[in-house]
């Protein structure tokens, strides 16, 4: 096994939102809102190593986008931190975040958001790796061409807007503006769950074929267990903010361990297996404005004991290399 | 290359034909252009220079319209006290009100939208501090303003320009910080700012394109403004000297002939500044029409 190049380190992220001047009048006369906090992700610790794919799954709402945000230094952490080699990936900065390096990168879910609609695509690829001088600005031209070449994109479409370009493509521009930063680690972030089921196997496979070329180190963030047990070497399965299941990904789909796991897999609809009664998970995801006592996911656990309402279990190993997070693993939930 | 100067020209193209939907628009387009011309070029197409005073003849004081004077030519919109040409000394003013209106637009258009922009990217309390000085700013009348400003400052061009930038910069702040704080949540922002690119590029960019068509309608309209407000200031004496006159101090001029009869001193130049400045105005609605993506087509 390489080193570990991310450490995330009992990372926790909470969304404050503070009610305005006009709420706090109002609050005094005993009406309006009260401070509200919002704990996205809680408590998660990672090791990433050099080459491999980290699929991070769940539902929506479970705070994976926001830990791929805070990995990418879009966010830092509230407790915790990311140390990217030995240095932390982002520093706060009044109310705003810094970023520190360049070596972590992100693609963005929706395409048709993350790239300016009024700037040539040459130049939305180019910026970053001029800015930080990868290449000097008078070579940029050739490097954006070569990039996009990468990607599967006809150089000559780099004076080009965004608004040219179909779903898929874009997405493509995009992979291509993060691996011009010449990145060691790329979180993608859904990457394929805008676009048509068609152009997500391209864009796939694209990844795929970059991954094998490049060597590359990604966390791939995603809702869609087909498409990261095709991508990713290990599975974390996220839910409410915590990490509940961590395992290499053909060990996991063999035998999922936490009975929120089983529980996602049994809600997969399957084409072809004979299986119709596709059972969905008991109950709607929590709000994490008001999480769950003890374990988040004792509400809808069909296994859940009095154990779990009091305590918070602790993501254990549980094999070679396996971990999770359930109280059946340690003594019971009595 | 040749594709993409293709689409510019055919956006361009698409943006006109939905700006001539409007026959008074377009109208409005033409006089705006003639004035700007005739201003342009007022040495070329007026009979006398109003503001040397060896051209004027006191002997031509007060003619009424369509009198010849003695310099030989017909005086059509008449002379004022001093003899002066009321068409010629309304095309010289207009010079003066244009120059006076289009920079300190222009000026206000350059710091208003830096104030906005900053407000917008940094949040927290810089947002709230620049952005209630904007609101306590635009609480106050601008012409309020514009007048003690002027008071403090004293008379001339450059003084003139100043105050009227203060008194008009917020209007674009206020509508460039409303369009940025809607484009800073977007992804390309955050994309930008994870690359990591230094603030001014992700300002200037990425930010400021994107916020800049509501700021067009804006720049129009608040170049009428500043014609109408150095034409109010001069008009109370503030604004410019005599020697140097604008449509305001030309209204003013003819002011205490009002009531004798002697209505033309005040009138023409009055319909010149009104001219321009309601043509400026329905320029900006039809461009601010156009420029709509809610509109329905």
């Amino acid at each position: 096994m390489s080193a570990a190049i991310l450490d995330i380190s009992r990372v926790s992220k909470r969304f404050v939102k503070r009610p305005s001047l006009g709420e706090r009048i109002a609050g005094a006369f005993g009406a309006g809102r009260k401070t509200e906090i919002v704990r996205a992700v809680t408590d998660v610790s990672l090791d990433v190593r050099k080459g491999e794919v980290i699929g991070l799954v769940g539902e929506s709402g479970c705070g994976k986008s926001t830990l791929g945000r805070i990995v990418a230094g879009i966010y830092t952490p509230s407790d915790g931190q990311v140390t990217f080699g030995s240095a932390p990936v982002a520093k706060e900065q009044g109310r705003r975040t810094q970023k520190l390096t360049t070596r972590v990168q992100m693609v963005h879910q929706d395409p048709f958001a993350s790239l300016n609609p009024r700037m040539r695509i040459g130049d939305t690829v180019g910026e970053g790796p001029v800015a930080h001088k990868i290449v000097k600005a008078r070579e940029a031209d050739g490097y954006v061409a070569d990039m996009l070449g990468r990607v599967g994109l006809d150089p000559s479409y780099r004076r080009r807007f965004p608004h040219q370009f179909s779903g898929g493509q874009r997405q493509r521009i995009a992979i291509a503006r993060a691996l011009a930063m010449k990145p060691d680690l790329l979180v993608l972030d859904e990457p394929v769950a805008s676009l048509d089921v068609s152009i997500q196997a391209q864009v796939l496979n694209l990844f795929m074929d970059l991954r094998r070329d490049l060597d590359l180190t990604a966390i791939f963030i995603s809702h869609d267990l087909g498409v990261v047990r095709h991508v990713s070497d290990r599975v974390a399965i996220m839910y409410l903010g915590r990490i509940v299941e961590l395992a290499p990904t053909p060990e996991l789909y063999a035998a999922p361990n936490h009975p929120y796991t089983r529980a996602l897999f049994e809600s997969v609809p399957r084409v072809g297996v004979g299986r119709k009664d596709f059972r969905p998970i008991a109950g709607e995801i929590p709000s994490p404005l008001h999480p769950p006592s003890g374990c988040h996911f004792h509400p809808r656990c069909p296994f859940a004991g009095p154990r779990c309402k009091r305590e918070v279990p602790a993501l254990a190993p549980i094999g070679p290399g396996r971990s999770s997070a359930c109280h059946l693993n340690t003594g019971g939930t009595a | 290359m040749s594709l993409d100067a293709e689409t510019r020209w055919t956006r361009l193209a698409g943006f006109w034909s939905d700006f001539r939907q409007s026959p008074v628009a377009v109208a409005a387009l033409i006089v705006i252009v003639s004035v700007v011309l005739m201003a342009v070029l007022a040495p070329l197409v007026t009979p006398q220079d109003p503001y040397n005073q060896q051209t004027l003849d006191l002997f031509d004081a007060r003619l009424e319209p369509g009198e010849t004077g003695s310099g030989g030519y017909v005086h059509w919109l008449g002379t004022d006290a001093a003899g002066r040409d009321v068409y010629s000394a309304i095309l010289y003013g207009l010079r003066t009100s244009l120059i006076v209106g289009v920079s300190a637009g222009f000026c206000a258009l350059l710091l208003g939208t830096t104030v906005g922009l900053v407000a917008a990217y940094y949040g927290g309390r810089v947002e709230a501090v620049i952005m209630r000085i904007i609101d306590l700013q635009l609480s106050l009348p601008a012409i309020l303003l514009a007048l003690v400003l002027v008071a403090m400052l004293g008379q001339g061009m450059p003084q003139l320009i100043g105050a009227l930038t203060a008194a008009q910069y917020a209007y674009f702040a206020r509508t460039t910080h409303g369009a940025a704080s809607a484009e800073r949540r977007k992804d390309y922002i955050e994309a930008a700012l994870s690359t990591p690119l230094p603030a001014r590029q992700v300002l200037f960019r990425h930010l400021l394109p994107n916020a800049l068509p509501p700021l067009i309608v804006v720049a129009t309209v608040q170049v009428a403004n500043s014609i109408a407000l150095e034409a109010t200031l001069s008009f109370l004496g503030l604004g410019l000297p005599l020697t140097q006159p604008s449509l305001g101090s030309l209204i003013s001029n003819g002011f205490q002939f009002l009531l004798s009869g002697r209505y033309w001193i005040s009138i023409y130049p009055g319909i010149a500044l009104m001219l321009t400045v309601v043509a400026i105005n329905l320029v900006g609605d039809q461009v601010r029409y156009v420029l709509n993506p809610r509109r329905s087509r």
